[in-house]
């Protein structure tokens, strides 16, 4: 087998790279068409037949989105980021708190209906969220949950906590019980069992949840669009909305705005992916 | 003073009931091996003990203290598992003293403590690895000193041997032996492994299925099995154990294998005739002549050929017919045997064992 794959012949050795960059392409191409779309003039991003290498490059874009251009009004910005950190950070700790908490529980101790529990969790996550919108919004308009940040917070909770348990589960279900029975026996409690010795080993685990259910808050649009409506509550990618006036989209507008909603994302997990590739250090354990 | 006292222990699990009323005396400071097949009960009596485990009912004392209610900490025990159970994030140096530190002693403390156990175990060149950089043997050490540094009133083993090739097994068996005449505890140690239990117990307590076959020293369960379970358990090669029906030749009462070879049974043995029994021997009882373990008289001699012999060095295993059955002898200081040659064996009648066949019972006084 690696004999076969190591003697490969240099035709083949191009196949790959070809179909490699095919892939690619599909998937960097939309994404570098964004951030190159938000630096550029908006006739050139109009311009027909399509001009494919930017003969200029600007910033009015970005500019024009904190307003300090005189032509146009700038946007809230700064509270839609706000916004979308708020609830976005919000949920996020609040799911990693309660999945990391009913992860282990699936994991380690034996209940009466876990099963069902446990299939019941995952189901939920088959329901399209949009789906949910009207009755969520009639919901939320009768006990005044419309543009708040509280109203999305609990609806990516919804969404993030049974992810997040699944996760925590098959994580803590690689850290074998006699761990945590030695350091009973070591004299810590169960608690302490948990917080020094299986939440650390936990921790690759535990960081890559915590991507998802950040992401997950952060890109979300279509929920939010129904449920916000100013800027007490309408996150950065429902921004995206305002460049779109009735006759007209201002593309190279939205595409500055969108850089500037993946930066942070991006940020995030360059940070936390130091965790996941540190992986879990097993070998206590005779495997 | 730290003996370990069970009385009447039973664990359950919803409605099946594993352990059946255990009672057991461990004294101060002594070695007691639990040993049985798997399944026998001996691990989930041992995590009893831990506190791992609840006690359906019955008492567990440890030192005079009744610890049913207690949690693991508070009984001041240690426990080496058997995967060992190292922290896979933490040094061999943090392991060593991380129950310690959860203690809250000082630096200083923690530190001459676990310098200690590391010399004991000859640990120093490993102090700053992480266990996945460790043989299984080193691996097994850091899992004994971690126990022996705090200084427990039991140690606890739960089969801490069985992941070990078989040469690193013989010498740890040494080792644990060698620690526990250094560090005088009470210890608890369960195997599945009678090699083990004989080399290294004050005393072997003999399980199955739940329940307590035996409990005594290496020579006893060995010398006096009290039924067939254990006596085909202990030894290896095990004994030979034969069906035979008590009937009387000569005035004297014999053991009539079906073959209809008749074994004559010791004086002690109080057996009615037509009686259903059960005739033991150890391959050591059983030797072609002039190769026996023992003195020839007293003994049945018979002719037989060698269906296998296994030389091991220092003695042959020496296969042969005996009661419809292949049973195994010892050839001590042996010579050279071929399978097919026809020797004349002597089966050493002081030293046969007799059991009731229905009640697996030993039937001598």
């Amino acid at each position: 087998m690696s004999a076969s794959l190591t003697m490969e012949k240099p035709w083949q050795r191009w196949l790959i790279r070809f179909g490699v960059f095919v892939a690619m392409v599909i998937l960097v191409v939309p994404g570098a068409w964004v951030v190159l779309t938000a630096f550029r003039p908006n006739i050139e991003i109009l311009a027909r037949p399509a001009v494919w290498i930017p003969h200029q490059l600007t910033l009015r874009n970005f500019q024009g989105i904190f307003g300090l251009l005189t032509t146009q009004p700038g946007l809230p910005v700064v509270q839609y980021f706000i916004n979308s950190l708020v609830i976005s950070v919000t949920s996020t700790v609040v799911a990693l708190a309660i999945g990391m908490m009913g992860g282990y529980a699936f994991a380690r101790y034996r209940f009466r209906g876990k099963g069902a529990l446990f299939l019941g969790f995952m189901l939920s996550r088959t329901v399209p969220g949009v789906a949910l919108s009207l009755p969520l919004f009639i919901v939320w308009a009768r006990i005044g949950l419309i543009d708040t940040e509280l109203g999305l917070i609990i609806v990516y909770l919804a969404i993030n906590v049974p992810f997040t348990i699944w996760l925590t589960d098959g994580f803590f279900r690689q850290i074998p019980v006699d761990l945590s029975e030695a350091a009973q026996i070591d004299g810590c409690t169960r608690w302490q069992a948990f917080w020094r010795v299986e939440f650390p080993l936990a921790r690759a685990g535990l960081a890559s949840a915590a991507i998802f259910a950040f992401l997950t808050s952060w890109n979300e649009f279509a929920l939010a669009s129904q449920l916000s409506r100013t800027t007490a509550s309408k996150t950065l990618p429902v921004g995206l909305l305002d460049f779109t006036a009735q006759f007209n989209v201002d593309w190279a507008g939205m595409s500055a705005l969108a850089v500037l909603i993946i930066i942070p994302a991006l940020v995030l997990t360059f940070v936390v992916q130091k965790q996941l590739i540190a992986g879990l250090t097993f070998g206590g354990v005779k495997g | 003073m730290a003996n370990v006292s069970l009385k009447k222990v039973v664990k359950r699990y919803g409605r099946e009931e594993v352990v059946h009323g255990i009672d057991l005396e461990v004294a101060h400071n002594e070695f007691v091996v639990l040993v049985g097949p798997s399944g026998c009960g001996k691990s989930t009596t041992l995590r009893m003990v831990a506190g791992l485990e609840d006690i359906s009912d019955g008492l567990i004392e440890i030192g005079g203290r009744v610890v049913n209610a207690l949690p693991p900490r508070s009984r001041n025990i240690s426990m080496v598992f058997q995967s060992y159970a190292l922290y896979p994030h933490m040094t061999v140096r943090e392991n060593l003293g991380f129950g310690l530190k959860i203690a809250k002693q000082s630096d200083s403390e923690i530190k001459k403590r676990v310098d200690e156990a590391a010399d004991i175990l000859g640990l120093e060149p490993y102090m700053e690895r992480l266990p996945q950089h460790l043989s299984g043997g080193q691996r097994q050490r850091v899992a004994m000193g971690r126990a022996i540094v705090r200084n427990p009133d039991v140690f606890l083993f739960d089969e801490p041997l069985s992941n070990l090739d078989a040469k690193l097994r013989g010498q740890m068996r040494v080792e644990i032996k060698k620690l526990h005449q250094r560090v005088k505890t009470t210890v608890i140690y369960v195997t599945h492994d009678q090699v083990e239990a004989m080399t290294l117990a004050d005393r072997i307590v003999i399980m199955r299925d739940g329940y307590v076959e035996q409990v005594g020293t290496p020579s006893d369960v060995f010398d006096r099995p009290a039924n067939v379970f254990v006596a085909g358990f202990i030894g290896s090669p095990p004994m030979n154990l034969l069906d035979a029906v008590v009937a009387s030749a000569g005035g004297r009462p014999v053991g009539r294998l079906i073959d209809g070879v008749d074994v004559p049974l010791p004086g002690d043995v109080a057996v009615r005739e037509g009686q259903e029994i059960v005739i033991g021997f150890r391959p050591e009882s059983f030797a072609p002549r002039g190769y026996s373990l023992h003195g020839a008289e007293n003994s049945l001699a018979m002719t037989r050929p060698v269906l296998i012999a296994e030389p091991l060095g220092t003695e042959t295993i020496l296969f042969a017919e005996l009661g419809g059955r292949e049973v195994q002898g010892k050839m001590l200081n042996p010579r050279v045997v071929k399978a097919g040659e026809t020797l004349e064996f002597t089966l050493d009648l002081a030293r046969l064992h007799v059991f009731d066949k229905a009640s697996g019972k030993s039937l001598r006084g």
